[in-house]
């Protein structure tokens, strides 16, 4: 009885959230309202007993798909007055088309039945001695593990596009070529000056670090790098005689 | 009021997926409104299928619930990946302007 006042409430809560989500105007509200929606979603999930795909749901879809459309949304300069424009247009078609779909479910609906001996031929039994937890452990590892590894492969193609799309190279830091620094030989490095008694190594050139030859086609950025920590190693005097070379 | 059977569950996917496409026609503007559009009737999808299951004690709509709701959040990250680097390169997000590569 209380359960099937609870159904009737999460029901309609989804349903106007859901009604809300489509038609809000500001697409933040778009966005909590949808995630209202998944709640009550999870909460109508529990209550036909699938208790592991509700916390799944508040887990993923609202923990990470909603937050996601949040994110994007509040990152985006969004122009809501030029948005709306063609909604009256567009309505009453968008109304018929609806009107139909649901029409054609609610005869389905309405019209079927459910053959009795369909519950013995059910792909997966649903055990009725272990939690539902359980019960998905069980077959989904075993029995539907292709389907599983799959979809691993699916989110990894999407983690991979998403971030090939959206990855910015900033030209303008600076970071290690663990290739450049390996390949370098003590010759580039090193270099043994045979010094007067008493005349000190400050005479021409040779504080200065002796420069590696940039390479050419694309490893430039790379060399300015390398260059750039060769430098360091003296401190901040390098960098500055190399600036000052450059300014004469 | 009666007990909640299957037939109450696939009213109400019933009406989430009707709404999910009606946002869609009402939306054409507004990428991410249709975005969420499509994550409603992939939501409508989910309940029916998870109310099957229940129905019918079969354990396989619950995993193919399972993978519609991993499709679904690649689907709406990649979805969104496009949409902010077309917001980058446009500046807004008028999705009129997509067909510039159109021959």
């Amino acid at each position: 009885m209380i359960i099937t006042l609870l159904f009737y409430v999460f029901a309609a809560v989804l349903i106007g959230s859901a009604t809300m989500v489509v038609s809000a105007r500001n697409p933040v509200h778009s966005v909590l309202f949808l995630i209202l929606s998944f709640f009550n979603a999870a909460a109508l999930f529990l209550i036909a007993g699938a208790e592991f795909l509700a916390m799944t749901l508040v887990i993923v879809y609202v923990g990470a798909v909603a937050v996601l459309f949040l994110f994007v949304v509040m990152m985006l300069d969004i122009d809501f007055a030029q948005l709306r424009s063609g909604f009256q247009r567009y309505m009453p078609v968008g109304a018929l088309v609806g009107a139909v779909l649901f029409i054609e479910l609610m005869m389905v609906v309405g019209g079927w039945k459910l053959a009795p001996e369909m519950t013995k031929v059910a792909l997966s039994p649903t055990p009725s001695n272990v939690s539902n937890t359980v019960a998905l452990g069980r077959i989904l590892y075993t029995d539907y593990v292709f389907l599983f590894q799959a979809s691993g492969a699916v989110l990894l193609v999407a983690m991979i596009g998403a971030i090939v799309l959206t990855l910015r190279d900033r030209q303008t830091s600076r970071h290690q070529s663990i290739r450049v620094q390996t390949e370098r030989t003590p010759g580039e490095t090193l270099e043994l000056v045979s010094v007067g008694v008493g005349a000190g190594v400050k005479a021409g050139d040779i504080r200065r670090p002796k420069v590696p030859e940039l390479e050419h086609a694309g490893h430039g950025d790379h060399g300015h790098g390398g260059h750039g920590h060769d430098g360091h190693g003296h401190g901040h005097g390098g960098n500055g005689h190399g600036g000052h070379g450059h300014g004469h | 009021m009666i007990d909640v059977s299957l037939g109450h569950y696939l009213v109400v996917s019933a009406i989430l997926l009707v709404l999910g496409v009606f946002g869609i026609f009402l939306n054409r503007k507004n990428i991410i409104v249709i975005l969420m559009a499509i994550e409603l009737i992939l939501l409508a999808v989910n309940l029916n299928l998870v109310a099957f299951s229940a129905a019918l004690n079969d354990l396989a709509g619950q995993v193919l619930a399972m993978l519609v709701l991993t499709v679904a959040a690649a689907e709406a990250a990649i979805g969104l990946a496009i949409v902010v680097i077309y917001f980058r390169n446009r500046g807004s997000i008028q999705v009129e302007d997509v067909n510039l590569m159109k021959g």
